[in-house]
């Protein structure tokens, strides 16, 4: 238990103490998964809104890929994004491994189909009809997919939730093609792994409490406070 | 002739190889208000969706005041007109904010929405709801925001799909008649679905009949329901007597005609040996258990198959020696009349009531 108070102490000092490293640990894991949902929201909600408006060859396949894809296990995909960029890899050429961007890269592609697939599912969950009444009132087919992208602002907003939750608490992926470099690729998730290796077990517990408060500040912010203001359109039940 | 709003040729519409819609061609004036009616599958909301150019045909020619709708700009042709459906779909947000937005889409600017909302929603009876959002409305106040959010725009040509259909008895009687009273004032141009043959007769001056996605008959209020082309057009206006035979005796404008097991007088100057459809309207045909009575009236015995109790009207299913009548008894007089089923009595109907179709100019 002493191990667990000393721990939360150091955490605190860490904190507290504006600790340099730390902080640099910090807004670099932000900048990485940050980066990588950017991406993945744009890629994937277009992607999500095609699968559920248009009817396209190859339309099925994709759906099961992107199924498949929202249950990617970061491992996998770290052990193929080193694979394709490993120094004799088919993309070693670029030199990008052990590199932030090649981090990015794998956290795009563990993000992108957790994005386009509940962005597939909040726009299935609009009424069909409900197109053809804007149009019938004359909405521009740009005009139709602001509208309907606001009607699915709460699910599509779980999206970007979903998938930066999922970047920012993965470790395998960053640990494999990032390499955990000092100063260079070392983000909070990494630099946990490697302080409980070592057995600084206070580090470590500092590096998850800001890595739960960063998560959680994140979720606060966006989906709390929306979620909260549209609950109050409901009418009371009971 | 008045110059046509829009003009259908030639249309037609496929699903697959189900032909959903082939029309020759229909032409709405400015000023009509046009019921289309038919049974489920008939191609009404296809028609509708096709002249709110929401739908485009896979054949023919769709002309909005003589623009082809096919190659101009649709949008802005589409900006024209405005279409409200069965099921107020609304955004999830204010009543004001749905009715404002088919302005909103067109870039109207703030105050300009404002001025030309405020009205609207007091003919719609809905400007003491314009904060509510609209989760929290009924039915009928929904339908009403729909309504608003259409009739706003001033469209050229207004289309409503079933407007009133989902509604509960009370509130579509209201709605029916505000719509009544905005359609005398504006004058605004409607094509109206509807599965109800009283709202037809009630908005409507023109009817079109739509079966299997065929255009069977247009034409006045009047024409369409009292004087039915076809025995198809006749069964969808709700004509269930409709009794086949060949025009035995013929004298000038009166036809005795010989029907499955019965002699029936019409008014109908056709020539002997026509093969006809007697149509005859149930509320028509009157009950009696006198069995003399004026030479003139259509007199037919029959026994009473099944009565159905109604509010206005009972239903009384006869069976008239091989043939079924349906008459329709008031309830008032019914009270008068206690029938079992088994009971004998006399079906009489005058001549002058009886629709005679001629089946070999009808096909």
């Amino acid at each position: 238990m002493e191990l667990l108070w000393q721990g939360i102490g150091k955490a605190i000092e860490l904190v507290l103490g504006f600790d340099a490293e730390v902080w640099a640990i910090t807004w670099l894991s932000l900048k990485i998964s940050g980066s990588a949902t950017l991406i993945s929201l744009l890629l994937g909600i277009p992607l999500g809104i095609a699968l559920a408006l248009v009817r396209f060859p190859g339309r099925n396949t994709t759906v099961a890929l992107i199924n498949t894809g929202m249950g990617l296990p970061p491992v996998v995909v770290g052990l193929f994004v080193s694979i394709f960029l490993w120094r004799s890899g088919p993309l070693g050429f670029m030199e990008l491994i052990y590199s932030p961007t090649a981090m990015v890269i794998a956290q795009v592609i563990i993000a992108f189909p957790i994005v386009a697939g509940l962005t597939m599912a909040s726009f299935q969950a609009l009424d069909p009809k409900l197109a053809l009444q804007l149009l019938g009132i004359g909405a521009s087919k740009p005009q139709l997919l602001w509208l309907l992208c606001k009607e699915a602002r709460l699910p599509l907003l779980a999206a970007v939730m979903a998938g930066f939750g999922g970047v920012i608490s993965e470790v395998g992926a960053s640990m494999m093609v990032g390499g955990n470099i000092r100063g260079q690729t070392r983000v909070l998730t990494t630099a946990t792994v490697l302080e409980t290796g070592k057995g600084n077990f206070d580090i470590a517990i500092a590096l998850s409490l800001i890595l739960l408060g960063l998560t959680f500040a994140i979720n606060i912010i966006l989906l709390t406070r929306i979620q909260q203001r549209e609950q109050l359109r409901w009418p009371k039940l009971s | 002739m008045a110059e046509t709003l829009l003009t259908l040729s030639d249309v037609a519409v496929h699903h697959g190889e189900h032909v959903a819609l082939q029309v020759a061609s229909l032409e709405v004036y400015p000023g009509d208000v046009m019921a289309l009616i038919g049974p489920n599958g008939a191609g009404k909301s296809t028609m509708l969706r096709v002249m709110g150019i929401l739908q485009l045909p896979d054949h023919g020619t769709v002309r909005f005041r003589g623009e082809n709708a096919l190659d101009g700009n649709q949008l802005a042709l589409r900006r024209r007109i405005a279409t409200v459906f069965q099921e107020p779909l609304l955004l999830n947000a204010s009543v004001y904010q749905n009715a404002a937005l088919g302005l909103k889409l067109r870039g109207v600017r703030r105050d300009e929405i404002q001025r030309h909302l405020g009205p609207w929603l007091q003919r719609l009876g809905i400007a003491h709801l314009a904060a509510r959002f609209a989760r929290t409305l009924s039915g009928g106040e929904a339908q009403r925001t729909s309504l608003a959010r259409a009739l706003v725009l001033e469209p050229e040509l207004l289309l409503l799909d079933e407007p009133f259909s989902a509604l509960d008895p009370a509130s579509r009687e209201a709605l029916v008649r505000d719509f009544q009273r905005i359609v005398r004032e504006t004058g605004i141009t409607t094509v109206l679905v509807t599965h109800d043959r009283h709202e037809a007769f009630a908005l409507a001056n023109r009817v079109g009949v739509l079966h299997q996605g065929h255009l069977l008959q247009l034409g006045s209020c009047e024409n369409v329901f009292l004087r039915p082309e076809t025995e198809a057009v006749a069964e969808i206006v709700g004509i269930e007597n409709r009794l086949s035979g060949v025009v035995e005796v013929s004298d000038g404008d009166h036809a005795t005609i010989k029907t499955n097991g019965a002699m029936i007088h019409a008014q109908a100057g056709l020539k002997t040996g026509t093969k006809v459809v007697a149509c005859i309207r149930p509320e028509e045909v009157s009950l009696t258990l006198a069995t003399c009575g004026p030479q003139d009236s259509n007199r037919l015995k029959g026994k009473v198959i099944a009565v159905s109790p109604g509010m206005t009207h009972h239903r009384i299913s006869l069976d008239c020696g091989g043939f079924p009548l349906v008459a329709l008894v008031e309830r008032r007089g019914y009270s008068k009349l206690p029938l079992c089923e088994g009971d004998e009595l006399t079906a009489v109907f005058s001549p002058e009531t009886v629709h005679v179709i001629d089946d070999e100019r009808a096909r």
